[in-house]
């Protein structure tokens, strides 16, 4: 017999109870910690950095834990710990020329001034199981370069660049204080600053798939990737109190700048044109997929017709960000039964209506 | 009715910054001045998910105070699981009185209803709002939606009512039926069913409503003229049940339909589980409600 049951207070607090327990699972596994979810999970810690927008690998890792492993929910806790934090000010502009690196490449060229260095990654590996892992107790030690690497390695689109080969982005004096969309309401057609600050918390499975479509045809712009960097790098802040600039920590990131075809319009020269990716941690994936997003996004200042869900701002921008997105999605399974007996009424009212006998016209 | 008690010493109180605050009551004074214009905000995080009534939670936590007692349904319900869930926030956050009364609320957020009591001078309803754009179905892109708020060009949404009517020969919206706020802006009564939008008209309450992953808020403040949009041919009608309340034999209120068993029985009860308490309390006995007892119905702890 089916009950219609409300929830009480009492079952909500049912299911918290039962909720920790599912999470701890079999208690007789060892818990699994914090710290090893932050050393061992780094590039899940990544995503959830991003997608929460809020550097911290400790809180990541206590998300990913508390939230069972599930990225979203994780990403949520951390953006709901953001809001109460108190707000000092922007940091000064990163300058990834300086970053201490750790992986460098390029597409484009063969070698380039600093060299190519590949760093630690999966792009070589076979994607074969090491069953090995199954068990505890691996080490492992890597061989260390017989030198270093160059302090300051030049970012390749500025060698592009420096023929006036590729677009020029220069600061607009609106850049100096960049807008902040947890800060002021997007408006359309939105800025770069604001666009950039959307891709990079955006769900990077929705931006991997835009950037997919483009390279697919639709919104064809032939991206290559001039340069992926990924290392740590210095973030500073000019406290109004003291007037100079103070080092407040070290944060990874990866940097992703695709170069693209543009055959030129009336009012530009034939060149070549940019997009931009920015990710805390090591997530090249995302950055790419956000670069070649990114360029789409330009099109309506490029005099390119936005035909295209990439290429069109408030699909995108609305749409990349999943803690929203999964918020609103999962709406779904509060009640509804008011709206729906309105739709029950009116459903049974035009079926009625529908079959009542209609009047037999005598000639 | 629970009293208040210490808010959590680890969260400003209301949970939001002071500044935040600030920044929404600016909102809300904007939009109470412009009745049904859609002020964009800037919508913060949440520790309740969107769609789950962030809009109305950050409005109720910018202008709630030790001096309030707040009620807070789903469905027209105090019980359901959101309501229990926002109810609890608050409580945590701020500690102030709550209450299922509807009479003894200062401050009532709800989600898709307006209590069946009157609301009265003083008091604050604050809306959960899902999608705050009327128009959204009919034009998907934002800009060009606020242009035809800012040029108040309603023609489409009057054919679509014309179309509903030439090819079913009724409207057919049956809740988030668009209204005229103060005969400028149309707005949207948030997913209310039809029944409950002439409440809105010329209400005594301060009327807020809050869309936090749309990030806009807009307002009827109280004693506003709101016209459900309609034809003078085809006016604006009520959805009606051909039966009483089954617990409280009320026959003004709007009814849900409950399935009672797997042999598809089914009764019509009071969605404001406040009102329909309170109708028992004084004695009206609906038809079914020994029946319902026996099913554990009405509410009551098993």
């Amino acid at each position: 017999m089916y009950l219609a049951v409300k929830g009480g207070e009492a079952a909500i607090d049912a299911t918290h109870q039962l909720l920790a327990e599912t999470r701890r699972g079999d208690p007789t596994v060892p818990e699994v910690s914090v710290t090893q979810i932050k050393e061992q999970m780094a590039l899940l810690v990544a995503r959830v950095m991003n997608e929460g927008a809020l550097y911290d690998e400790n809180l990541a890792a206590l998300a990913l834990k508390q939230a069972q492993g599930d990225v979203i929910e994780a990403a949520f806790l951390l953006r709901a710990y953001r809001t109460t934090l108190p707000r000092f000010g922007s940091s000064l502009p990163l300058d990834t020329t300086a970053m201490a690196i750790r992986r460098r490449i390029s597409a484009t060229f063969k070698d380039l001034p600093g060299g190519q260095v590949l760093g630690s990654t999966y792009d070589y590996t076979h994607r074969l199981f090491d069953f090995a892992l199954t068990n505890s107790g691996n080490e492992a030690q890597a061989v260390t370069a017989p030198e270093p690497l160059d302090a300051v390695m030049p970012r390749v689109l500025d060698i592009l660049g420096d023929e006036g080969l590729i677009e020029r982005e220069e600061p607009r004096d609106s850049d100096a204080i960049p807008e902040d969309i947890t800060r002021d309401t997007t408006t359309f057609p939105a800025g770069r600053a604001v666009r950039l600050q959307s891709l990079s918390r955006g769900d990077e499975g929705f931006l991997l798939g835009l950037a997919y479509s483009v390279q697919r045809g639709y919104g064809h712009n032939h991206p290559f990737a001039g340069e992926i960097r990924l290392g740590e790098i210095r973030v500073c802040l000019t406290p109004e109190e003291l007037g100079f600039e103070i080092d407040i920590g070290d944060i990874t990131i990866t940097e992703c700048q695709m170069i693209t075809q543009f055959t030129g319009s009336k009012a530009v020269p034939p060149q070549f044109t940019r997009g931009y990716g920015l990710v805390f941690g090591h997530n090249e994936r995302k950055a790419m997929s956000m670069a070649v997003v990114d360029r789409a996004l330009k099109a309506a200042e490029l005099g390119e017709t936005p035909t295209f869900p990439a290429q069109q701002q408030e699909f995108v921008l609305y749409h990349c960000d999943n803690v929203e997105a999964a918020g609103f999605l999962e709406h779904l399974k509060l009640p509804h039964y008011v709206d729906f007996q309105g739709e029950l009424e009116l459903v049974r009212r035009m079926r009625a209506e529908n079959s009542a006998p209609t009047k037999v016209e005598t000639p | 009715m629970t009293p208040a008690s210490q808010h959590d010493p680890d969260y400003n109180y209301a949970y939001l910054d002071e500044a935040t605050k600030r920044m929404l009551r600016r909102c809300l004074l904007k939009a109470i001045a412009i009745p049904g214009y859609q002020v964009p905000f800037a919508s913060r995080e949440m520790p309740l998910a969107r769609g789950w009534g962030t809009g109305g939670i950050q409005i109720t936590a910018a202008i709630i105070g030790p001096a309030d007692t707040l009620k807070v349904i789903d469905q027209g319900a105090d019980d359901t699981t959101n309501a229990v869930s926002i109810r609890h926030f608050f409580a945590r956050v701020t500690a102030v009185a709550t209450t299922e009364e509807t009479t003894k609320a200062s401050l009532i957020q709800t989600r898709h209803r307006i209590p069946e009591e009157p609301l009265r001078d003083g008091q604050i309803l604050v809306y959960q709002v899902p999608l705050p754009e009327p128009l959204r179905k009919l034009i998907p892109s934002e800009s060009e939606t606020r242009k035809i708020h800012a040029w108040a060009e309603y023609g489409p949404i009057y054919v679509r009512l014309y179309e509903d009517i030439a090819q079913y020969g009724h409207v057919t919206s049956t809740y988030s039926h668009p209204i005229l706020v103060n005969d400028r802006y149309i707005a949207s009564p948030t997913p209310i069913p039809k029944f409950d939008n002439p409440k809105m008209h010329m209400s005594p309450a301060l009327q807020l409503f809050g869309a936090g992953r749309e990030k806009r808020l807009y307002a009827i403040p109280p004693y506003t003229k709101v016209k459900s949009l309609d034809f003078e041919d085809y006016p604006f009608a009520l959805q009606r049940w051909d039966e009483p309340c089954a617990l409280c034999g009320s026959t003004s209120s709007y009814l849900d339909e409950v399935i009672i068993n797997d042999a598809n029985e089914r009764m019509f009860v009071c969605s404001d589980t406040h009102y329909c308490e309170t109708r028992r309390a004084e004695g009206h006995e609906g038809p079914q409600l020994a029946k319902a007892q026996s099913v554990r119905l009405t509410g009551c702890a098993p």
